[in-house]
C-alpha cells in the first residue's frame, strides 16, 4: 500500500494527515500541488484540510486549477481512492469530482468541536472497518454547509453516496450531509477530520477505522 | 482596452447567511423597513480584445470558468471600451 498527501499552498492539516497515515500503516509520502507528475503508483490520494490559496474567491476555487489536479482527476477516473478532508472536500466539489458545493455555515462563524456522525454506508471503501454506526469525529470549518439541488440530493440518496451524516444540525447542511462519495464510490469528501482522532493520547480514536477501512479496501482490490 | 464590471450573486433559492446577518444588524439600527439584503461579489476586469463582441465572450467564459460556481451563483456584467 502506498498513499500520498497533496500539499497545497495554505494546507495546514497535511502533517496531521501524514502522521495518521504513517501510524496506521498506509505508507504515506508528500507531493506538492505545484508538481505536474503522475499519481498512478498510489493506491490512495489525500487532499488535506487548510486554506488552500487563502481560500480566495471561494474555498477550493483556485486550488482546483493546481497542476497536480490533472493527476488527481486521472487517478479518480482510474479507480484509485481519492479522499478530501475539509478543504480537500471543498477542492473536490469545485473540481467537479464530487457533486454539490460547500458553503458558509448557516450561522456564520468557525465551528471547532467534536461531533457525532452517523455512518450511513457500512460497506463503503472508507467505512467497512467500522463496527458501530455512530462515531465521534472533530470538526473545524466555517464553510461546511453542504448544498446541492434537489435532483442531486435525490441521486446521492438513491445511489448510496451519502456516507456520513451529522446526528444533529451542525452547520445547516442539506440532509445533514457530512460526507459523500462519487457514484463509483472511490472518491470521498467529508468535512470532519478523522485524521485528528487516531492517537489514544488525544483521547479519541474513532478516526482509526476510517484508515483501516482504506487499508482493507486496498488489500482486497490491490492496485499495488 | 475594455473594462468589464461583473456582479455575482447567489441564486434566489440559495441561503445567503451574510445577507441575513446584515439585515438583522440594519434592523437593530432601526432601519426597520429593510426587507431583504443580498450580499454578492463585484469584479472589475481590464482586458484587451479584438472587438466588443470578443470581449463579451471572454468575460462570459472566464466568469463561468472561475469567478462563479454555477451550482449556486449567477451573474450579470457590462463591458465598455476604455483608454489603454
Amino acid at each position: 500500500m502506498k498513499s500520498v498527501v497533496v500539499r497545497f499552498p495554505g494546507s495546514n492539516c497535511d502533517e496531521d494527515m501524514f502522521y495518521a497515515l504513517q501510524e496506521l500503516g498506509l505508507n504515506p509520502s508528500f507531493v506538492s500541488a505545484q508538481s505536474d507528475i503522475s499519481l498512478a503508483d498510489y493506491d490512495a490520494i489525500f487532499l488535506p484540510g487548510g486554506f488552500s490559496y487563502g481560500d480566495y474567491l471561494r474555498t477550493g476555487a483556485i486550488a482546483r486549477f493546481s497542476p497536480i489536479m490533472q493527476a488527481v482527476q486521472a487517478a479518480a477516473d482510474n479507480g484509485q481512492l481519492v479522499v478530501g478532508i475539509c478543504n480537500g472536500f471543498q477542492i473536490l466539489t469545485e473540481s467537479g469530482l464530487l457533486p454539490g458545493q460547500l458553503m458558509m455555515n448557516e450561522v456564520p462563524g468557525f465551528i471547532c468541536d467534536e461531533t457525532l456522525l452517523q455512518v450511513e454506508q457500512a460497506e463503503s471503501a472508507f467505512t467497512n472497518a467500522y463496527t458501530t454506526d455512530e462515531i465521534l469525529i472533530p470538526v473545524a470549518h466555517a464553510d461546511g454547509r453542504y448544498y446541492a439541488d434537489e435532483q442531486t440530493l435525490a441521486d446521492l440518496e438513491s445511489n448510496h453516496q451519502i456516507v456520513f451524516k451529522y446526528t444533529s444540525n451542525l452547520n445547516g447542511s442539506e440532509d445533514m450531509i457530512a460526507g459523500i462519495t462519487n457514484k463509483q464510490g472511490n472518491v470521498l469528501g467529508m468535512m470532519p477530520h478523522p485524521e485528528r482522532a487516531v492517537d489514544p493520547l488525544i483521547g479519541n480514536t474513532d478516526g482509526q477505522n476510517f484508515f483501516k477501512s482504506i487499508l482493507a479496501t486496498v488489500a482486497t482490490q490491490g492496485v499495488n | 482596452m475594455y473594462l468589464a464590471k461583473i456582479k455575482v450573486t447567489y441564486k434566489p433559492s440559495v441561503l445567503d447567511p451574510q445577507g441575513e446577518v446584515i439585515k438583522s444588524a440594519l434592523h437593530r439600527l432601526d432601519y426597520e423597513t429593510v426587507e431583504q439584503v443580498i450580499q454578492g461579489k463585484y469584479f472589475e476586469v481590464r482586458l484587451s480584445a479584438d472587438s466588443l463582441a470578443a470581449a463579451n465572450g471572454l468575460v462570459e467564459s472566464m466568469t463561468e470558468a472561475l469567478l462563479i460556481n454555477q451550482n449556486t451563483e449567477t451573474y450579470n456584467y457590462t463591458v465598455e471600451e476604455v483608454e489603454a
